[in-house]
């Protein structure tokens, strides 16, 4: 065991799998040589050469025609949109290509893509950095979704992408990326795809969040217990597919829920998930699902962001509303 | 202002079958010679097979190729079993003489998931629809095929107004950059549906659009084979040996409409204009070229038609026993691990199918 950044966690997750299998390769913009805008792919070129850890020019759509190329040829390729605002440029080729290549050959090509791109907000990043737009890959037959919320989670669940056999998008949270350490072994493990974790038990009320937002729900709850309100909180991890069978009985466990994302409401997972609690649990709920989310405008420029993202004040506030419903 | 960039257009045989390029003439044996042209000829039948199959509704979506066969062919054959191809939506003649089995393009025609299931060994994608899409997969794959070590190539192909959209800029300039084998094929069939090729682009040629890439650009006549072939043979060594990508653009003309699927080119196409490209007819000239050597005759011919319409006749048999789809199979086709919501909605659709 060793106490990691999410950062940190990420990187050793990539030199394992490096290590393990001589068809992994990573490459992205200055992810080579420099190591990544973040440090995230620090010293691997050094330690894998260039043949493995390797820059691309500045094109997203040509570095996802790559990852495709390089995946029907044998590899198992790590691609990196510098940041999720730039996902738009290679749009086709994450959802109409990648995720469709198994269904459209009838099985005969795979695309064993992980896609890593840092998103989130909270660190004033300028414009088409910081979005969240899980949900538009979230909508996408055929892709996983993937979102950590902790150096623990993030060292596994990134050893469990790049093993699929099929493509995942993984989000990084820039503002988890170096705020908080955690307990991450330094052999290789891998931390279950499609499932989410609880990250603290409760009885009076679930939460259902992903990224930065368990945390805030975590504080929620911390406060909430101070009022004798139980929250419990499960971290979604993979938020496509949704892990239903953990939010379900949760659910009829507390008969209260809301979902939690730092997404617009027209956006992310959040109300997919309140739909499929009213179809699986609705004789059990003793009030409607609830939801935390952004407003719907585009993501505030940098400056407005405290008064734009949601908290855990905001969680508080539609948690002691469902109770009182 | 318009950029000037002297690009010849390469040519081997003229319109009556005479060599004019002694020089490049390829070192093809008399077989060979025979091969190219029995391969064109069964092209050309393919097409008229599929154009009457799909307007009885036996087939689906279908883009004619006749007045192709001498890019398509002529490039086909300079490339070794063991390249990739990456084909656009009217590439499926390459495929087929590259070992994709006729009732199968007959399938990917009707919208059938086994269509799409390429035969074991068989290195080449599926059609592509998004056009340009192929091309950003074809630099992946001639980097991969460079990572291997072995000496192989990969082909891609698109039409003239592909040659617009940022993925073909974005393929040609990575292949570039990293110095991969790849051979990008322009099919300049001078109309994207109902857009002249002029209204593309302010180029003159296609070809030269390789020097935004800093790659070898060429531009061949299209009608001709020995050309299309002597080009693409070229940029295959070029590609294995390591000297980088190539750019080929072939000057051609479909004779047929875009696709089956409701377009008419009388709408923006002259007679006159048809008239003259038919005079350019690769099937005429490669024929008055070979009989000029006593190489062919209208027996052969004859022989490779009705060899190509028993051929079509025993794929469609294939076709209509092919079981139609199921959701199941659909769903069970989706990834190599089935995330909980599909198999949750497998199990629903296997008990429907089976109440059925």
């Amino acid at each position: 065991m060793a106490e990691m950044t999410m950062i940190k966690a990420i990187t050793d997750a990539m030199r394992t799998e490096l290590k393990n299998d001589e068809d992994v390769l990573l490459f992205g913009e200055d992810v080579g040589y420099y190591g990544g805008v973040f440090r995230a792919t620090e010293g691997l070129q050094e330690e894998f050469g260039e043949d493995r850890v390797f820059d691309t020019p500045l094109a997203e759509s040509g570095i996802g025609g790559l990852a495709i190329g390089l995946g029907v040829t044998g590899f198992r390729p790590i691609m990196e949109i510098q940041f999720i605002g730039f996902m738009f440029e290679v749009m086709d080729g994450l959802a109409g290509q990648m995720s469709r290549m198994h269904y459209r050959t009838g099985g005969y090509y795979d695309s064993p893509i992980t896609v890593r791109a840092p998103f989130g907000g909270g660190v004033k990043t300028p414009e088409l950095h910081p979005d969240s737009l899980e949900g538009l890959m979230a909508q996408t037959p055929g892709i996983r979704v993937v979102i950590p919320s902790t150096p623990y989670d993030a060292k596994g669940l990134l050893i469990s992408s790049i093993r699929s056999n099929d493509p995942v998008f993984y989000l990084e949270h820039m503002k988890l990326y170096r705020s908080l350490k955690g307990e991450v072994p330094e052999e290789a493990y891998t931390v279950d795809l499609d499932k989410a974790d609880i990250k603290r038990e409760g009885d009076d009320i679930t939460f259902v969040a992903y990224g930065a937002m368990v945390h805030s729900a975590l504080k929620a709850a911390e406060q909430l217990s101070e009022e004798n309100i139980a929250a419990e909180v499960i971290d979604l991890r993979t938020v496509s597919p949704v892990d239903l069978d953990t939010i379900i009985e949760s659910v009829k466990k507390t008969n209260r829920a809301v979902v939690i994302q730092e997404a617009q409401k027209q956006a992310g997972v959040a109300a997919g998930i309140s739909a499929e609690i009213s179809e699986r649990a609705i004789l059990h709920l003793e009030a409607p699902v609830a939801r935390v989310t952004a407003p719907d405008t585009v993501y505030p420029f940098a400056s407005d962001e405290d008064v734009w993202l949601p908290d855990h004040n905001d969680i508080i506030e539609k948690a002691k509303a469902t109770i009182d419903f | 202002m318009v950029a000037k960039h002297k690009y010849e257009t390469f040519q081997i045989l003229d319109e009556n079958g005479k060599v004019v390029n002694e020089d490049e003439m390829p070192d093809l044996s008399d077989e060979q010679l025979q091969d190219i042209m029995y391969r064109m000829v069964y092209t050309r039948i393919l097409d008229q097979r599929a154009v009457s199959l799909g307007r009885q509704g036996r087939l689906g979506f279908y883009a004619p190729v006749a007045g192709q066969e001498a890019s398509m062919i002529g490039s086909h054959y300079a490339i070794d079993k063991e390249d990739w191809i990456a084909p656009g939506y009217r590439d499926i003649p390459q495929l087929i003489w590259h070992g994709y089995p006729l009732w199968q393009s007959y399938l990917f025609s009707k919208g059938h998931y086994k269509g799409g299931q390429m035969p074991e060994g068989l290195n080449a994608l599926v059609p592509q629809i998004i056009i340009g899409a192929q091309i950003v997969q074809t630099a992946g794959i001639a980097l991969g095929l460079k990572k291997k070590g072995n000496s192989q190539a990969v082909i891609s192909y698109t039409g003239d107004g592909g040659a617009s959209q940022g993925d073909f800029y974005e393929g040609m300039n990575f292949a570039g950059a990293f110095h991969v084998p790849a051979i990008f094929v322009v099919q300049n069939n001078q109309y994207a549906i109902s857009v002249p090729a002029d209204e593309q682009t302010a180029a003159e040629t296609i070809a030269q659009k390789a020097v935004a890439a800093g790659i070898e650009g060429v531009q061949v006549d299209g009608m001709d084979a020995l050309a299309v072939y002597a080009a693409t043979q070229k940029a295959r060594q070029n590609a294995v040996d390591g000297d980088g990508p190539t750019l080929i653009e072939t000057l051609c003309y479909r004779y047929g409409p875009h696709s089956l699927s409701g377009d008419d080119p009388t709408r923006y196409r002259t007679s006159e204009e048809d008239d003259e490209w038919e005079k350019r007819d690769p099937l005429v000239r490669f024929r008055k070229y070979l009989e000029s050597k006593d190489l062919w005759s209208e027996e052969k011919e004859n022989e490779i038609v009705d060899e190509a319409k028993a051929d079509v006749k025993a794929a469609m048999k294939e076709v209509e026993e092919t079981p139609r789809q199921k959701v199941s199979e659909l769903i069970e086709i989706m990834g190599n691990e089935l995330p909980n919501n599909l198999q949750e909605q497998l199990e629903e659709y296997r008990a429907k199918e089976s109440s059925e």
